[in-house]
């Protein structure tokens, strides 16, 4: 017959692992909506993706199985996070590179409130947004 | 599914397995002919849902690292863009699908400990929580949708938006945001239409039986895609309702 049920079943360790890690994520995500909330600067960013990671990382091992899984499975899920890290990386690198990111072709941007007269602005015509 | 080996090669006395005729594989009628065990077949069913999840991640990591890119190309516009977003109702699914992540692995759980009823009712409780995440996202849409935020072709120029280009034209880097935002929100929609139509097929299915200790390889794999889902919103929710 099968091994499945014995190599698989409890070794989880239960209800209460899973009772816990939603009670830790229901936290987080209080935590992160709450620091949204206070300016940290350029450190809001890097607070509210951390935060998200943790909670990614208590899905990953918990819920998903991963804390107890045969390693070759954590091994594609790291690998898939690998590249994605490459890929990112290096369209940040090229990103920075550049002077300025604004398209050449389109007319410079200038960051000012309307004038207090000026009546709602007009919409964009279809394809003229970009 | 339980045909065994002998049935499909017809030569019963040179089963390739080496299993007398008529006990190809035990009594286990999920077992398939070209596994050794049930716990091999398990494994591997496990490695191929891995595989499948890694290019999940790698389909959606496109997106954010197109989303990323954007940003940093019109920060002020993303940032004006997104006090557009309803952060209540973004907090609201962030809870509803962690909510419902749980109830899947508990389902998973009851699965594994052959109590039927439970897994069912697991299984319906997830349902319900992808329904109230797809109901609140429809009132988040059709709030854009009246108000022309939308991708650039069709973006309406919001009196708060302050980015213009010299002949008064709004910055493209608006409608820029909600192309993104349409496009990430809702292929991640999609794949929750597919969870809900999974997991329909999984509560049948268990509701005939078909899953005990011994056989639940289905409930796993689709519990397994559900985190993803999860996970992924992890992600999408602080990049789209909180960024500063």
């Amino acid at each position: 017959m099968s091994t499945q049920a014995h190599t698989h079943d409890d070794s989880h360790g239960g209800a209460g692992v899973y009772v816990k890690t939603l009670i830790a994520l229901l936290i987080l995500t209080v935590i992160t909506v709450g620091a949204s909330y206070i300016d940290f600067g350029s450190g809001n960013i890097v607070i509210a993706l951390f935060i998200a990671t943790i909670k990614a990382s208590l899905v990953a091992l918990f819920f998903m199985h991963l804390r107890s899984e045969k390693p070759v499975n954590g091994v594609i899920a790291c690998a898939g996070f690998l590249f994605l890290g490459i890929f990112l990386m290096f369209c940040f690198i090229d990103q920075d590179s550049r002077k300025d990111p604004h398209p050449t072709n389109l007319p410079p941007l200038i960051t000012t409130p309307p004038p207090p007269g000026m009546p709602a602005p007009m919409p964009l015509a279809p394809g003229e947004g970009r | 599914m339980g045909t065994s080996a002998i049935d499909l090669h017809g030569h019963p006395e040179q089963d390739p397995h080496g299993h007398p005729p008529g006990h190809a594989h035990g009594d286990d009628p999920h077992h398939q002919h070209h596994f050794a065990t049930m716990e091999q077949q398990f494994d591997t069913s496990k490695i191929g849902m891995w595989l499948f999840l890694a290019t999940e991640v790698l389909l959606f990591g496109g997106l954010f690292v197109g989303f990323g890119l954007m940003q940093n190309r019109y920060p002020q516009e993303f940032l004006e863009a997104h006090e557009h977003l309803q952060r209540p109702l973004g907090a609201l699914n962030t809870v509803v699908l962690l909510i419902s992540s749980f109830t899947m692995v508990m389902g998973v759980l009851s699965a594994q400990r052959s109590d039927k009823k439970k897994l069912v009712m697991y299984l319906i409780l997830t349902i319900i929580c992808a329904c109230i995440f797809l109901t609140v996202k429809y009132f988040e849409y059709s709030h854009k949708f009246e108000e022309h935020l939308l991708p650039p072709r069709w973006y309406h120029a919001q009196p708060t938006d302050t980015v213009r280009d010299a002949t008064g034209k709004v910055s493209p880097g608006y409608g820029t945001f909600f192309a993104f935002y349409f496009m990430m929100t809702g292929l991640h929609g999609f794949h929750i239409l597919v969870g809900i139509i999974l997991l329909a097929w999984i509560a049948v299915r268990a509701n005939r039986g078909e899953f005990s200790k011994n056989y639940y390889t289905p409930v796993d794999l689709i519990g397994l895609y559900w985190h993803l889902v999860d996970l992924i919103w992890i992600y999408l929710f602080p990049l789209y309702y909180l960024i500063k």
